[in-house]
């Protein structure tokens, strides 16, 4: 008897495994970046390219950076929902413009509408690097104190604005600067 | 027109041959480098990090604009001197362990590393406690009964087996 239950147990461990695995996204990797304050950066703004922008100047408000280009498919999709967050005016969205080029950038925003405050350009990318930016659209969601207090990877859609950044948004806003 | 076989292996053939072509390198960047040293330390830290965009690919093999970006930083670490432990740092840092493809030796990654060794002893311990039952058992011993009955059946069946072939 016990000869047959073994490897059936066994066998059984392994597919609760397998399919827990089924479960999980393999394009999610968690980011060494949780907890650790934004990589600092200088970079030209779209619409103002003598001007720079750096995240030094929004110490002491909480604030979203927006990993996007005009060619992905993802940044298109979540594009009326960051819309929508900025227009009920709670938390200032930066857009990343990543490895894009400036014309196609402006003429989408122009089309689509610009859900941005300040919109920077990473033309060669290196920001986007520091950031550990390795699929556009990402989200990074930085504390009063400029630490990045969470991440997301993929478009966002209203169960993550809704359910999960908005309600950590109000905390932060608490949180001493 | 009638293709003679020898055309078609040489089709064949160039077919095979076209499709190693691609699928060799990605990672053709000229690069110059002051030593060989620098070059083979280049060409071994490619080969080390994964891509992010295609995970189940390295630099090296990568196509990607991600991937060619982080080659442009790893030469211009490389050749400003970085150690290799740097260059993976700094990597690191940026998009976890995930991107070393012989990952370090540390809580998260003990069992990966411990758990092919612990397999392997439970395999040995199970192999040896059976040869070790196995020497253990008796060898059966029939009485005149059983051999009686074996015998009988014995010559039942070769009696069956003499009529199926008869038929």
């Amino acid at each position: 008897m016990l000869k047959f239950l073994i490897p059936l147990l066994l066998f059984i461990i392994l597919i609760v495994f397998l399919a827990i695995g089924l479960t999980n996204d393999p394009r999610y990797i968690p980011s060494p970046l949780m907890e650790k304050p934004a990589p600092e950066f200088t970079l030209p703004r779209l619409y103002a390219p003598t001007a720079t922008f750096s995240p030094e100047l929004l110490k002491g408000k909480v604030w979203l950076l927006n990993a996007w280009t005009s060619d992905c498919v993802g940044c298109r999709q979540e594009h009326p929902h960051l819309l929508e967050l900025a227009r009920q005016d709670i938390v200032s969205l930066v857009g990343l413009n990543y490895r894009d080029s400036n014309q196609l950038a402006k003429s989408l925003l122009e089309q689509t509408g610009n859900p941005y405050r300040i919109v920077v350009t990473d033309t060669k990318g290196s920001v986007g690097i520091d950031y550990g930016v390795y699929a556009v659209p990402e989200t990074f969601l930085i504390d009063r104190k400029g630490i990045i207090r969470y991440k997301h990877i993929g478009p966002l859609g209203p169960d993550e604005i809704y359910g999960t950044l908005l309600p950590l948004i109000k905390k932060l806003k608490q949180e001493p600067a | 027109m009638k293709l003679t076989t020898q055309t078609r292996l040489s089709a064949v053939i160039l077919l095979i041959l076209s499709s190693l072509a691609v699928s060799v390198q990605a990672g053709v960047e000229v690069r110059k480098f002051s030593s060989d040293e620098q070059e083979r330390r280049y060409h071994k830290l490619i080969d080390e990090l994964r891509c992010l965009v295609c995970q189940n690919q390295n630099l090296a093999d990568s196509d990607s604009q991600l991937a060619q970006d982080l080659r442009d930083k790893v030469y211009q670490m490389v050749t400003t001197d970085k150690t290799d432990q740097e260059v993976a740092n700094y990597m690191v840092e940026r998009y976890g362990e995930y991107v070393l493809y012989n990952p370090p030796l540390n809580s998260i990654t003990s069992i990966l590393w411990i758990g092919p060794i612990i397999g392997l002893l439970v395999a040995i311990f199970l192999l040896l406690y059976n040869i070790a039952r196995r020497n253990k058992a008796k060898p059966v011993t029939l009485s005149e009964e059983d051999r009686k009955r074996t015998r009988k059946l014995l010559e039942d069946d070769s009696a069956d087996d003499q009529k199926d072939d008869d038929k």
